[in-house]
């Protein structure tokens, strides 16, 4: 993303709305400036501030005026007054920050938007997760932190070295150049994103191995993870295996995105999955 | 996309945060998915959501390409519910916003229903789910926990903050965008409806729930007084 400095009146406005707080007013050029170190191409500026067309010289002008007079003008904080923002050709490694970062662009190697994993929101028609397993979703960077992919890289040595497999329909393995180890590309190391999902499974008996395995490399990394752990429910839609793992590491189960098994596979020459009937 | 599942807050702060979305699998049943998503997004309609959205083209409140300056007087912050709807035009994810648990479930057992074949999801507290799929007859298929934030959590903000930012769990609505808009409603700039309908135009597909922002921008002025 740039910014156009014809256009641009330092308005600040759009300093509030980068998530990752890569925009600042130049003293020396008064206009917004974007650290393209910091930014991780996400559009949240492009896309979500309203744009006015105003003439940028008359918006200076007035912005004088009212600055000299000591009186504020109190316009709608989500709003480029000039539209000055324009989106960039972006070339390789960088344009990764954007599949990471803008939920609106779909992943290549998935097709799938945001953090590009259907993980087991479609459970009931993928079987990722089967009976006795544990689907682990380890998020890094949200909210409003970002994370780095050398960051990321130690998360996947050390779950590689535990001997875990990486879900393959997942944007960060697709990123490996060596899945058996967990090594990611090496021309992507300085790219920081906005978030990123890692995505293993295991069987349940080695779920408490994992979250310890994972508590051990947060402490190694400089960000923030969200925890997400995936299960199948049992026939009457309890859930009473997982769970008091997780009680146990003294998790407080809050919240839940729970998967109601009303998924159909439809699409001509697809196949059911094999899944594991849940018994009685 | 786990853009529903890390909202920051308790159970009891979920009580008026019910996520009932349809996503089309690749591979799987993405062929003939779209008028299957829109029919999803209809019968939701009926049930008086607090917000609609698709994961391409955003929520019910949009940013505008070309506003009107006269807008800074008189911004619409109406919903256009119609226009989600109409915007669906590839297989992906389409999601209904619900401030309580009745709409919720007369939804699910209206989904269930109409048999779309879509996968369907309940993003919410964890009994809140099952009250959902009580009433609606069904049995849980596929539980994913959420066990919150880890890690650096120094660099996190404050819970009232959060509570707000992460309900964009795509990370577009700005942590400092959040704490700007409880400042302005604690010093009286905007009220806390109009400040969540700033929030909710940043949403990148639509499950960013006003009803609890504003109950939650409501909350943190009355504890300044």
């Amino acid at each position: 993303m740039k910014i156009n400095p014809d256009k641009c009146v330092a308005c600040g406005n759009c300093t509030y709305v980068c998530p990752m707080g890569a925009i600042y007013i130049d003293p020396t050029i008064k206009r917004a400036t974007i650290d393209r170190q910091e930014c991780v191409e996400c559009y949240a500026c492009f896309n979500g501030m309203s744009q006015e067309h105003l003439n940028p010289t008359l918006v200076r002008g007035m912005r004088k005026i009212f600055q000299l007079m000591r009186l504020r003008f109190d316009p709608e904080p989500d709003v480029c007054p000039t539209a000055a923002f324009e989106p960039d050709e972006l070339a390789w490694p960088r344009v990764v920050r954007r599949a990471f970062s803008d939920p609106r662009v779909p992943h290549e190697s998935t097709g799938v938007e945001g953090r590009g994993t259907e993980e087991v929101k479609t459970n009931d028609i993928s079987g990722r997760v089967g009976v006795g397993e544990v689907g682990f979703t380890i998020e890094f960077g949200r909210p409003g932190v970002g994370v780095w992919f050398r960051d990321i890289q130690q998360m996947c040595w050390a779950l590689a070295d535990a001997n875990v497999s990486f879900e393959k329909k997942n944007p960060i393995t697709s990123l490996m150049s060596d899945v058996k180890s967990g090594t990611l590309r090496e021309d992507i190391m300085n790219e920081k994103v906005m978030s990123a999902i890692v995505e293993i499974k295991v069987p349940v008996e080695r779920a408490e191995e994992i979250v310890r395995l994972v508590w051990d490399v947060e402490k190694r990394v400089d960000t923030v993870v969200a925890l997400g752990v995936g299960t199948r429910c049992g026939p009457s839609g309890e859930e009473t295996v997982v769970a008091p793992i997780l009680e146990k590491l003294g998790y407080r189960l809050e919240r839940a995105k729970t998967n109601i098994g009303l998924g159909r596979i439809t699409n001509p020459g697809a196949t059911q999955p094999q899944m594991e009937t849940v018994k009685q | 996309m786990t853009n529903t599942l890390h909202r920051f807050g308790d159970a009891r702060s979920f009580r008026d945060d019910f996520i009932v979305f349809a996503i089309a699998s690749r591979g799987k049943n993405e062929i003939d998915s779209v008028p299957k998503l829109k029919k999803f997004l209809e019968i939701a309609l009926k049930h008086k959501p607090v917000n609609l959205g698709d994961s391409r083209h955003g929520g019910a409140l949009r940013a505008s390409k070309s506003l009107n300056p006269l807008s800074h007087w008189s911004r619409n912050d109406t919903p256009d519910f119609d226009n989600v709807i109409a915007g669906v035009d590839t297989p992906t994810t389409c999601a209904a916003v619900f401030d309580n648990l009745e709409a919720a479930e007369a939804c699910t057992k209206e989904v269930r229903e109409a048999e779309l074949g879509l996968s369907i999801n309940i993003s919410t507290s964890v009994n809140g789910a099952q009250e959902c799929c009580k009433a609606a007859g069904i049995c849980r298929h596929s539980a994913g926990y959420s066990l919150g934030f880890e890690g650096k959590t120094e660099y996190l903000p404050s819970s009232d903050v959060l509570k707000v930012a992460t309900m964009c769990g795509h990370g577009m609505i700005s942590t400092s965008l959040a704490k700007k808009m409880i400042d302005w409603v604690k010093e009286g700039r905007r009220t806390p409806k109009q400040a969540s309908s700033v929030l909710a135009r940043f949403c990148s597909c639509g499950v960013f729930n006003p009803s609890r922002s504003t109950r939650i921008l409501e909350e943190a002025r009355g504890r300044s007084k």
